[in-house]
């Protein structure tokens, strides 16, 4: 058997494996806290009060104006100069929340912002009080809209957990520079990872689309 | 129609028992005094004085841009005069003057339901969910009551077949009707309809009218506001035709549709009446 192939096959799995236990987890534990911090950083930016509004604004400012990869050296190269040595994993996930944390909240806000003022009304009038309104009324017609939008940051997400590969976190893309740099085929295993990453990716999408649908089901077509 | 299965209207009795004509003498549920608002500028109300008697219907006339919908969002809080007082019966009474009592806002708001033009119906939600949604999560009826009651109340409707459907598959008359059955289910004392017939086709109307005509001859205080004047003609007890962000004139339907006092009324009422001439 031609020898690249027989390097392909036998490096396929352990590179899908990386991807089970290092990719997939690290995107989908990053994607929850960054949801979380996202709605509530989207709720400060829609605040009233200009002090409040203007703290999200500044976060959100400077995640979205500097690269993740120095936000993500700041915290693992650079906080141990303060004293504060965390360990790739925790490192991985705090940089990758915090990302998702301002991207997701513009996509969060522009959503909330996106239904109608008549749903705020007709909310108030039967007596919900305004966290009510938000939890029953406003944030499920929102999560319709933003499923698209929060799927690319998904999806870019689980291709930006690569740079973990810098801060010692074992994932796919570590897994599969070890082997290169082990065989000597860096094409060959660098092309074999790209193509791990783009199937990740297909299914991916093809939850987005399901996901869709049934959040399609109130919707009039 | 199953009247036993129907909230009781709270002006109490027989809620099929016919309008009584001396619905007048009830006592006052609701009255508004020198209430003023400005939008910027804009000044859309300049002073407006009326009061709402137990049981009694009163509607809203006038040009777009006259107020008439300021006024009905300010008696449950959607809007907040600048000025001027509203004292319902059993409180709250809110001085617009004084610095907002949150409370009494709450609790005013609390008297009244409200029926949109664009009926404002939760996309998300079934019908029935739509209907419960108030009475469950905000007044804590038990579960099984509020669905035994939201259930009663979209049969006299006419929706019973309709409960776990969306509302864009619904039309537009049936939608606000549910809509309408949304305020019923909180048993305000006071329902309020903000033009809940303009944004219908024409062919529609006429079965949320009817609807709205049901509940005011079952005795249910109202305060609609409305283009619809042979709707004002046979249901109101009191007609207030506003303009400029006054009441121009106020009576029974009958004396303001045929022996209108003031010109701006008859004008207006030539428009409507006879647009082509």
């Amino acid at each position: 058997m031609n020898e690249g192939l027989q390097l392909f096959l036998e490096s396929f799995w352990p590179i899908v494996w990386g991807g089970i236990t290092g990719t997939i987890p690290l995107a989908l534990a990053s994607f929850a806290i960054g949801l979380v911090l996202a709605l509530a950083v989207a709720l400060m930016r829609l605040s009233k009060n200009r002090v409040v509004s203007g703290i999200a604004r500044f976060y959100i400012s400077v995640i979205r104006g500097t690269p993740l990869l120095v936000q993500l050296f700041v915290i693992f190269y650079g906080l141990p100069a303060v004293g504060l040595v965390i360990d790739p994993w925790p490192s991985a996930i705090i940089a990758f929340s915090l990302n998702v944390g301002g991207y997701a909240a513009e996509v969060i806000r522009a959503a909330i912002l996106s239904v109608p003022k008549g749903q705020w009304e007709a909310a108030y009038t039967i007596g919900m009080s305004p966290a009510t309104t938000l939890r029953r009324v406003i944030l499920p017609q929102a999560a319709r809209v933003s499923v698209p939008p929060l799927s690319n940051t998904f999806i870019s997400l689980v291709k930006d957990t690569s740079l973990a590969s810098l801060i010692l976190v074992t994932e796919l893309f570590r897994v599969a520079q070890q082997i290169a740099a082990f065989s000597q085929e860096f094409m060959l295993l660098y092309l074999e990872a790209a193509l791990i990453y783009w199937l990740f990716c297909l299914a991916l999408s093809g939850g987005q689309t399901r996901l869709e649908k049934r959040l399609d089901r109130y919707v009039a077509h | 129609m199953s009247p036993t299965d129907a909230p009781v209207p709270p002006t109490g009795g027989d809620p099929l028992a016919p309008r009584e004509a001396g619905a007048t003498d009830a006592a006052v549920l609701l009255s508004a005094r020198g209430i003023r608002k400005s939008f910027g500028a804009n000044e859309v109300l300049r002073g407006i004085d009326f009061s709402v008697r137990r049981g009694e219907v009163v509607t809203l006339i006038g040009p777009s841009g006259s107020g008439k919908t300021t006024v009905l969002r300010s008696l449950n809080g959607l809007e907040t005069p600048d000025a001027g007082t509203l004292e319902f019966d059993g409180g709250p009474s809110i001085d617009f003057a004084r610095p907002a009592d949150k409370a009494a806002r709450l609790a005013m708001r609390d008297r009244s339901a409200m029926v949109f033009q664009h009926h404002n119906l939760f996309p998300h939600m079934t019908v029935l969910e739509n209907v419960v949604e108030g009475p469950i999560r905000v007044q804590r009826v038990p579960k099984a009551q509020a669905l035994a009651e939201a259930s009663a109340l979209l049969e006299r409707v006419g929706l019973a077949e309709k409960h776990d459907q969306y509302p864009h598959q619904l039309s537009g008359g049936q939608q606000q009707r549910v809509g309408i059955v949304r305020a019923l289910a909180l048993k305000p004392d006071l329902l309020l309809f903000d033009e809940p017939t303009s944004a219908l086709d024409p062919e529609l109307v006429g079965e949320v009218l009817h609807v709205i005509k049901e509940l005011a001859d079952e005795g249910w205080t109202m305060v609609v506001v409305t283009h619809e004047l042979q709707f004002a003609k046979q249901a109101a007890d009191e007609v207030l035709f506003m303009d400029g962000g006054v009441i121009v004139e106020r009576g029974a339907p009958k004396e303001i549709f045929t022996n209108p006092r003031e010109e701006r009324t008859r004008r207006f009422l030539d428009r409507i009446l006879r647009p082509l001439d």
